[in-house]
């Protein structure tokens, strides 16, 4: 059985859903857990449309029934996971009716979706940012870790927690240690012994043991003052993130901004220096997928005029500052540095990687790499943990101003800004131009038709955008992506953020929308 | 299942999986078998009957991709009888279209061209037919050629059992048979996604790749291995160059996961940006915002913006520089700048945007 909660696989994570889909033809089971009829729908035994945000108060009831029922692995529980009786006491606040009423799927077909659900095992839950784009986006993932461990499908083949990666490489950039707190291999920069280890191989006296800022942050702090300079490399912000309006205030602070990119962009206006890089053809490197397998890229174009490869100008500046590096290609950089500095990339060399990558953990060289993580149950800190967790509704709901919900992702023909794709004929040919997706109910009521143009607004910023009337979504819910700059939904998103991750509640804002005068 | 089973094909024992077809088991061995309808990860239909093979005591010849071996089978791939029955397949195949390899972009990679020729056929016994059907020329990416169409149906099994599209289907019966999206759109009037998986999988030039049209030969064309830069699937493609662009992506069977071989509108056709002559390509500078930049060389480049960190770092120290890394670059890259930053300048402000 496969549980797809949040997730729009058939647009957002194409190839991975025809696996969906042919394990769906031989006789897997498929439930589908999201507020919009997304594709995947047609295949499933039920399609569960809950509230926008609500997904902790389900699990909980479905979690309530599991436990009530006694439906749930209790050998499992029992001997792989700890904190089953602090959830107990949580989730028992979590009676379906309550559920129901938050969620607004009624309380029998909550029953129904904890049934089916520890009918077959194994099962595995795959989620995508339908989890993680909320403030409570840590507590969404925990949640549906509690019940894929309540259900005993942690650990097994074809079950599991698997988030879908969005970009082609958020999961090597985090391994990378592409983040405030960590150095490649996620060792903490906190830990003095890291440290060491890094300055020693980097030949610098020492390192600094203070975690960084996220990018939320150091956004806000380019206005406060704090962050003077800022070295943005390949990302258009100010269309990416929420609030543009704001976004382009804290860009237009920066005392100094570099660019680092492939082609200008609307975030390139506001730098003082833009460094042309190769791009992904152009270039040797790895990627890690969503699986965590690392793969290899290969240059197969020489890059225009005078661009470089990344990693050559980040080495050219260094020298700058007094640092002569040695290693002079990715297959340098990744068998002298990455897999000698990160324990769990150790067994990774270019010489493996030929054929069908490499998945970490991969500690030694004759480790044929790890498909399945928590295997048998066992898990990284010992025992799975379960974590009591109450529903948080979002930060801006719906009211007589702003009577809708607005949620926002991407759609199958483009990527992000379009940076790229809108430069690719054929794709623009297939989606040229932003919609509002919105309910045939709601149209009908508003007087709108299909194409037309009309006005979303939010308390941040207001777009004109062509509706686009839909059984895809249900009433209140209004559904947009932010592909193309007029009408990029971020215009109108809530700079918000899980405490945790700092990840921005583009799945959920308030906003109205009117038909133009 | 280790109870392998014995036959004779070709009057070599070979052994077997129970199960195995006999198209397989010769595989298995190295024994080449000609097909056209077969395609690998879709259901055998035995439709064009190629692959047919003699069995000792059937009463017909049978087509290998269908039959499974039995023990003790003996069976004969290279008779004269075999090969004239080929021959007259493929000379059937031939005649029903307009096969004019001269402007077909499948020419010298096309499955039936490979047959004439293996088989060594002068030029068919059978009058040409002419449809005369008008190319679906309805968008820009994929083209379509209903006259160098051979029915084999693999574009019907690739779309529904591979990539679960359900666009394709065959309309029509006998020589008026089609192959397309439902009421005989065009792919852009239907259903299409446009993955390419029925232009991967043709073995003609009927179903061919608009761009790649008149961009280069295939023995022209360079093959790169590489990993599509889109999602996070990590789908393995071929990229396909010519005089430093990119003329086609495809997938390819014999790459094992994540994709097998599968590819999605984005990795099929979303690359051509590389070549794009909005490109910047040389470093660009200004001293003050609202300033036109100013075409540098790296050099310039390099000092400028040193100078410019090192003042901001000796008057405010490291922690008021931030670096924004790119989780659409390479691993070697990302860790390249957080290297930089960290070793470097000496602060731990680098992150980048994994959170959406
Ligand atoms: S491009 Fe893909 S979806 Fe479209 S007809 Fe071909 S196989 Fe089917
Ligand atoms: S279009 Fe190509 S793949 Fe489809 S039936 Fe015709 S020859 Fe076969
Ligand atoms: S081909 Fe499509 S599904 Fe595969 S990695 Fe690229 S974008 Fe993702």
């Amino acid at each position: 059985m496969i549980i797809l909660v949040g997730t729009n696989i058939t647009e957002a994570h194409p190839v991975a859903s025809t696996f969906v889909k042919d394990a769906v033809l031989a006789g897997a089971k498929l439930i589908v857990i999201d507020p919009r009829r997304t594709d995947m729908v047609d295949f499933a035994e039920m399609h569960v449309p809950l509230k926008v945000g609500s997904d902790v108060a389900l699990i909980n009831g479905v979690m309530n029934v599991l436990i009530e029922e006694n439906l749930y692995d209790k050998k499992y529980v029992d001997s792989c996971t700890e904190g089953f009786e602090e959830l107990k006491k949580k989730v028992m606040e979590y009676p379906p009716e309550r559920a129901a009423e938050i969620s607004g799927i009624p309380a029998d077909t909550i029953r129904e979706l904890a049934r089916k659900m520890a009918s077959v095992k194994p099962a595995m839950l795959m989620y995508t940012l339908g989890i993680t784009e909320h403030i409570c986006g840590v507590n969404n993932v925990m949640s549906c870790a509690n019940l894929q461990m309540l259900l005993g499908n942690v650990g097994v083949e074809c079950g599991g927690v698997n988030p879908q990666r969005g970009q082609n490489n958020v999961q090597g950039a985090c391994d990378m240690g592409a983040l405030p707190n960590v150095f490649p291999g996620y060792q903490q920069v906190a830990n003095a012994d890291a440290r060491a280890k890094f300055a020693k191989a980097w030949n610098v006296k020492s390192l600094p043991d203070k975690p960084g800022m996220m990018m939320p942050t150091m956004m806000k702090n380019l206005t406060t003052g704090k962050v003077k300079a800022f070295y943005v490399f390949g990302e258009n912000l100010a269309n990416t993130e929420p609030d543009i309006h704001h976004v382009e205030r804290e860009l237009q602070s920066a005392e100094f901004l570099v660019c680092q990119d492939i082609f200008p962009t609307e975030t390139t206006r506001f730098a003082h220096v833009i460094l042309p890089a190769a791009a992904w053809s152009e270039n040797d490197g790895t990627f890690a997928s969503s699986e965590r397998r690392v793969n290899r890229v290969r240059a197969a174009s020489v890059p225009p005029g005078d661009a470089r490869p990344n990693w050559w100008i980040f080495k050219e500046l260094a020298k700058r500052f007094g640092h002569e590096w040695q290693s002079s290609s990715a297959q340098e950089i990744w068998d002298n540095e990455i897999s000698v500095l990160a324990p769990s990339m150790a067994g990774i060399k270019y010489a493996r990687l030929e054929n069908d990558g490499l998945q970490w953990p991969c500690p030694t060289e004759d480790h044929p790499g790890t498909p399945t993580l928590h295997k048998g149950g066992k898990f990284t800190r010992g025992l799975g943990m379960l974590k009591a967790i109450d529903y948080i509704p979002p930060a801006e709901v719906p009211d007589q101003e702003y009577p809708f919900v607005l949620s926002t992702g991407r759609r199958l023909y483009h990527y992000h800004t379009r940076t790229q794709t809108g430069r690719s004929a054929g794709i623009n040919d297939l989606l040229g131009e932003e919609t509002a997706d919105i309910s045939t109910a709601d149209a009908e009521a508003k007087g709108i038709s299909d194409g037309e143009k009309i006005s979303v607004k939010s308390r941040r910023g207001e777009v004109v955008v062509k509706a686009r009337v839909t059984k895809e979504v249900p009433p209140g819910l209004v559904w947009m992506a932010f592909h193309f700059r007029e009408a990029c939904a971020n215009w109108l998103t809530n700079p918000v953020y899980d405490p945790v991750t700092q990840t921005a509640e583009y799945k959920a804002c308030a906003v109205r929308i009117d038909k133009l005068r | 299942m280790d109870t392998k089973i014995t036959v004779t094909i070709d009057g070599q024992e070979v052994s077997a999986d129970p199960g195995q077809t006999i198209l397989e088991a010769a595989r298995s061995q190295g024994i080449y078998i000609p097909t056209l309808c077969h395609y690998s990860k879709t259901t055998n239909v035995g439709a064009c009957r190629v692959c047919v093979v003699e069995v000792e005591n059937a009463r017909s010849y049978v087509a290998s991709c269908c039959a499974p071996v039995t023990p003790g089978m003996v069976i004969r791939t290279n008779t004269p009888a075999i090969r004239a029955a080929q021959k007259m397949i493929i000379e059937l195949l031939w005649s029903s279209g307009d096969h004019n390899c001269l402007t077909c972009e499948q020419n010298g990679a096309c499955e039936l061209q490979d047959l004439v020729y293996w088989l060594q056929i002068d030029k068919p016994r059978f009058p040409i037919e002419h449809h005369g059907y008008e190319m679906d020329n309805s968008n820009t990416m994929i083209t379509r050629d209903l006259n160098k169409c051979i029915l084999c149906g693999r574009c019907i099994r690739a779309c529904n059992e591979i990539q679960v599209n359900e666009v394709l289907d065959f309309a029509n019966r006998g020589s008026y048979a089609k192959v397309g999206p439902a009421f005989d759109a065009d792919y852009i009037d239907s259903s299409c996604v446009f993955c390419g998986e029925c232009a991967q999988v043709c073995p003609t030039g009927a179903i061919t790749f608009k761009q790649a049209k008149f961009a280069g030969r295939p023995w022209e064309l360079s093959k790169t291995r590489t990993t599509c830069a889109y999602c996070g699937v990590g789908c393995q493609i071929d990229l396909y160059t010519k005089d430093n662009k990119i003329v086609k992506v495809m997938g390819n069977r014999q790459y094992g996961p994540p994709n097998e071989g599968s590819l999605c509108v984005k990795g099929r056709f979303g690359m051509d940006f590389i070549s794009h002559p909005d490109r910047i390509s040389k470093p660009l500078i200004r001293h003050q915002k609202g300033e036109a930049f100013k075409e540098a060389a790296w050099d310039e480049a390099y000092a400028f913006i040193a100078q410019r960190l090192a003042a901001v770092k000796k008057e405010y120290g490291p922690d008021s520089i931030a670096g924004l890394s790119s989780a659409r670059c390479t691993n070697e890259e990302n860790y390249v700048f957080q290297k930089f930053l960290r070793g470097g300048i000496g602060t731990n402000n680098i992150d980048h945007c994994a959170r959406l």
